[in-house]
């Protein structure tokens, strides 16, 4: 019931979003062109290491291509529907959140659906392009299953940076410091899409369980390939998931009921 | 009126100051980028003595030195002004008997000499504690290190501040500052050193400002450049800070002309 009054509110906003982006038409494209154009810088990094390399560890060129190309897949939904960048500014030290919560919603839902941003969507088509290029350059077999698999996967990875992202989020709740630490952490995500073998213990312990942005690259695209295939670390995709999600919420829940607003 | 602007700086460094949490969490992701990036190039050589010219220390070194001078040159000023442009507070700022961008660039310049100190410093320590580094031993290339980055970072600044002035002409320039971000992060050479960019990509990067924000300092940092070309690329910064200022005045002075404050 809650679900799907949540569901009709996300095609109301998603009308309202289309409105809006109808009037300012240029911003659209300005926005679909840097989000490639981020993609394609980080492509760039990894055709010019392999120029002077043949392999990362024991992965070549094309392998790493495919894991990027499945990253961009996550990180396009992700974007899509969890845009707290400015989540501080906005709704804490603005106090923007007073008027979400004297909403019937969920709070998060709401700032989430305020902030929905269907153009990163057309990343995921062109990750999903690459890591397609990439799937034939390696030979991989096609299986039945390989899509419901990938959609598995990717939903498990958007769990990851949602929980990861909302429990940052959920911070500005307990302090009033604008959250610097977002941007920061940005950095860090890049590294799950890289083989996760090359960095030494304490890196790969962090990216693997503490801050676990290799399930969003390396580990989830790992089933696929056949020369790298991880298969336990890779069903560990959704569980970590559904984990990291389920911090998230709580996080953001403990965080609104110590909410007092913004005071001014 | 010096002491005016001086107190800018002073400000925001006591505002950096106060928030702890940021200040603890950056130096972490700091140590982190470094030391990813550090097992990334390890990868990449593999069992190659040099690439592109650089041995594994230099690299190393290189690495640790360019992301310390980022700690330094790093700011938001694009996204401060533009927000100051969109929530139609550059108009009051702009009847105050001060130069809007002056100050900009100081308080940029607090935030730089707080991470300077308490992020740059320390973080030196711990890098050549823990990663194979090799200083330079020669005061007087210290001294034009330090020169060098304070043009990187007054060239870092005038591109933000073009890129945040954008707003005056554009709805949202969101995606401009976006796409601005990463092209310095590529082309600057933080993620990859210009030396190993294909030869027409050196060449084109010659003529471009972004070589002089890191790849310039840290060539000479890691004794890539002596004599001579050292001289020569602190010129090239020069030539670019002053060139650099021409579209600033110019778009400045057209904002003014056209300055309607949305909202407000």
């Amino acid at each position: 019931m809650r679900m799907r009054y949540t569901f009709e509110l996300f095609r109301e906003y998603l009308g309202n979003y289309i409105k809006t982006k109808l009037t300012y038409r240029a911003d659209f494209w300005v926005e679909v062109v840097s989000d490639l154009m981020f993609s394609l810088m980080n492509l760039i990094f990894i055709f010019i290491v392999f120029q002077h390399t043949p392999s990362l560890g024991d992965w070549s060129e094309a392998e790493v291509v495919f894991v990027y190309g499945y990253f961009m897949i996550a990180q396009g939904v992700f974007s899509c529907f969890t845009n707290l960048w400015n989540f501080g500014d906005r709704y804490i030290i603005k106090g923007e959140m007073d008027r979400v919560l004297t909403r019937p919603a969920h709070s998060l839902a709401q700032v989430m659906l305020e902030n929905v941003d269907p153009p990163s969507l057309i990343g995921s088509l062109v990750g999903l392009g690459i890591m397609g290029a990439a799937w034939a350059k390696l030979g991989l077999t096609f299986n039945w299953y390989d899509p419901i698999v990938l959609i598995v996967m990717v939903i498990g990875s958007v769990l990851i940076y949602t929980g990861l992202y909302t429990t940052l989020a959920a911070i500005s709740f307990y302090s009033d410091s604008p959250t610097g630490i977002i941007p920061l952490m940005y950095n860090i995500q890049s590294y799950g899409r890289y083989p996760i073998q090359i960095y030494n213990k304490g890196i790969r312990f962090l990216l693997t369980w503490v801050l676990p942005f290799a399930f969003v690259g390396v580990y989830p695209a790992s089933f696929f390939l056949e020369r790298h295939a991880d298969r336990t670390m890779a069903w560990l995709t959704p569980v970590v998931g559904l984990i990291v999600g389920a911090i998230g919420l709580i996080v953001w829940n403990r965080g609104v009921k110590r909410y007092r607003g913004a005071g001014s | 009126m010096i002491s005016a602007y001086l107190e800018f700086i002073r400000i925001r460094f006591l505002m950096m100051l106060a928030y702890r949490v940021n200040y603890y969490s950056g130096i972490i992701i700091y140590a982190i980028n470094i030391g990813a990036y550090y097992f990334m190039w390890k990868a990449i050589y593999g069992e190659a003595e040099t690439l592109a010219g650089f041995t594994v220390i230099q690299m190393t070194t290189y690495v640790a030195v360019s992301w310390m001078a980022r700690a330094f040159y790093f700011n938001n000023l694009d996204r401060e002004i533009s927000n100051d442009i969109r929530d139609g507070s550059v108009a009051v700022q702009m009847t105050r008997p001060y130069s809007y961008l002056m100050v900009k660039m100081m308080q940029g310049f607090g935030e730089g000499l707080f991470r300077l100190l308490l992020f740059m410093v320390p973080g030196m320590v711990i890098v050549t504690l823990i990663f194979p580094v090799t200083l330079p031993t020669d005061p007087v290339r210290w001294i034009i290190f330090f020169v060098m980055i304070w043009f990187s970072f007054l060239i870092n600044s005038q591109l933000n501040i073009l890129t945040g002035l954008f707003a005056f002409f554009v709805e949202n320039n969101e995606g401009l500052m976006r796409m601005k971000r990463v092209t310095v992060d590529l082309l600057s050479g933080v993620v990859v050193p210009i030396a190993f960019f294909p030869e027409w990509a050196r060449i084109v990067l010659q003529w471009l400002p972004f070589q002089a924000i890191t790849y310039l300092p840290g060539s000479v940092f890691t004794g890539r450049l002596n004599g001579a070309e050292t001289w020569n690329a602190l010129l090239v910064q020069v030539v670019w800070f002053a060139v650099l200022i021409l579209p600033i005045l110019a778009m400045w002075r057209a904002a003014r002309q056209r300055l309607f404050v949305q909202g407000g």
